[in-house]
């Protein structure tokens, strides 16, 4: 597996997914949030931004669906989707994913035919051991919620 | 530095998807090829410019070649948006007297040496931890991306993609240095092709090539006591916009406004030369995509204009811009795209196997979705 590398900069952010909460940085002087983490808020007094929750709701911003050749833990779900999603809180603010048809499903679980860009979307969390959950990404909105 | 340097050699090797010999050897072939082009004995030179990603360092080239005391020496990071930077800063260096006779080149064994994003050995960057983790893992994903996007925010298709990948093969097929000289394409053959990410097909993305290329640069002066026909640099820009990020440049306010678009800021402000002036260019093109960003960045189109752009065969021979004219990344070889430089002073030199009658400009552009840059070159 492919796993994302723990730094003091992202640490919160995967503390955060392990609870199951969805967190990103935001500026203490102009309140913008922040992502991905950085070490200093690059905007106001570029002090050492600080951690919020956020509603884990958003819109599929742009989407691929993977062919072969990939790595073999990827081949063996291709064609998978990976999704961008932009978070309600900020729409200039975007996350990779995936978008699966319930949490804990593969990332081949849903029809990428029938992906759509705009359509709603929340967080789900997907265990992959005791330090890394990743966020993945379920349809939302009245039909679905 | 507006032409006070001239690209006065230009060298390369065969390209192939493998060749036998190290980079190193490709290198060297590369170097001295160019310098006999220039006519300039390698004891002259004193410059030396190349990518971070280069597996042979200065000092092995400079001991190899029989180089003198090498007095300015620099690498540019980024992949394919490095190789402009080069002929700029060389031009930079000798025209504030750093050095006199400066070398850029590069060689890469992408075509038998494996494929990058295959290697898991290296724990991901700061960039890569929020998007390898989820499968997207190849410069082809990671371009595919924005190009959904653009697909939906302009109303772009994969008949514009298609206008750039046959252009550029109509290129390559003049040209027998070309790796894709004897394979024609057609539109029916691009639209039925396999999926690399979708929305992005075979077609879309560039040859895996061993080969190298180099060039000479020397201040005006110099220049005409050289064996080939100087070719000036005009002007230089390097671009790495705000809250860029390398590649996945999704975090940015405008994820479709790409690097080319601030390299262009700086490249056209010490120019006399605009995009209505240029006749010819040789744009990035790792995946047809990156051309539609470049084309909006550099100004030939407003944003979203682009595909529209290519219609009529706007990039081929004959058109409002022919691009790529010896095959490009697409159809020639794909070194990181120093074979665009080197086919730039082609068109410059009236050498091209696909002249654009009168070329007295051409745009060379590194690549878009990376920190970049661009230079114009004139006769």
């Amino acid at each position: 597996m492919l796993l994302p590398a723990i730094t003091d900069e992202n640490l919160a952010f995967w503390e955060g997914t392990r609870k199951g909460v969805l967190r990103v940085q935001r500026c203490q002087d102009t309140q913008r949030l922040i992502f991905p983490p950085r070490a200093r808020s690059p905007w106001g007094a570029r002090r050492v931004p600080e951690w919020t929750d956020v509603s884990g709701r958003g819109k599929i911003w742009s989407f691929v669906v993977p062919h072969p050749p990939l790595l073999p833990e990827f081949d063996k779900y291709a064609p998978y989707n990976v999704v961008l999603i932009e978070l309600e809180e900020d729409s200039k603010l975007r996350l990779v994913g995936n978008l699966v048809t319930s949490a804990g499903a593969k990332i081949n679980s849903g029809d990428p035919g029938s992906i759509q860009i705009g359509a709603e979307v929340r967080v789900v969390f997907e265990r992959i051991n005791e330090d890394i959950t990743l966020p993945r990404w379920v349809l939302s909105g009245p039909e679905f919620d | 530095m507006k032409d006070a340097t001239a690209i006065v050699g230009i060298g390369e090797t065969a390209f192939a998807k493998r060749l036998e010999a190290s980079e190193k050897e490709l290198a060297l072939e590369a170097i001295l090829n160019a310098l006999d082009d220039a006519g300039i004995d390698a004891s002259e030179v004193d410059g030396l410019a190349s990518y971070t990603m280069e597996s042979t360092d200065e000092v092995e080239i400079a001991k190899n070649i029989g180089a003198g005391d090498i007095s300015f020496f620099t690498q540019v990071g980024y992949g394919g948006g490095a190789g402009p930077a080069l002929i700029g800063q060389l031009a930079m260096a000798i025209a504030t007297g750093q050095c006199k006779v400066g070398v850029a080149w590069r060689s890469r064994k992408r075509g038998s040496g494996g494929r990058p994003w295959t290697s898991t050995a290296e724990a991901p960057t700061v960039a890569s931890s929020w998007t390898r983790p989820f499968g997207l893992l190849r410069p082809a994903d990671e371009i595919a991306m924005l190009t959904r996007r653009y697909m939906y925010e302009y109303g772009a298709t994969r008949e514009h993609l298609a206008n750039i990948a046959l252009a550029v093969r109509k290129m390559a097929n003049a040209n027998p240095r070309a790796m894709m000289h004897e394979r024609k394409l057609v539109r029916e053959e691009y639209m039925a092709s396999r999926w690399v990410s979708e929305p992005l097909c075979l077609f879309d993305c560039c040859l895996e090539t061993d080969g190298a290329l180099a060039c000479v640069i020397v201040g005006r002066s110099h220049a005409s006591d050289c064996r080939s026909h100087p070719v000036y640099i005009h002007s230089f820009g390097q671009g790495l916009p705000q809250q860029s990020h390398t590649m996945v440049n999704y975090f940015s306010d405008d994820p479709l406004t790409g690097p080319s678009a601030a390299c262009a800021k700086s490249l056209y402000r010490s120019s006399d030369i605009g995009p209505s002036d240029l006749s010819v260019a040789q744009i990035y093109d790792a995946f047809t995509p990156l051309v539609l960003l470049s084309l909006e960045g550099y100004g030939f189109c407003g944003k979203g204009e682009a595909a529209a752009f290519t219609e009529d065969g706007a990039l081929e021979l004959g058109g409002r811009l022919p691009i790529n004219t010896s095959g490009g990344g697409l159809s020639e070889a794909y070194v990181h795209g120093f074979n665009l430089i080197n086919e730039g002073v082609r068109q410059l030199r009236g050498a091209s196997v696909n002249q654009v009658t009168n070329a007295e400009s051409c745009l060379v552009t590194g690549g878009e979705g990376v920190p970049t840059s661009a230079v114009i070159l004139r006769n």
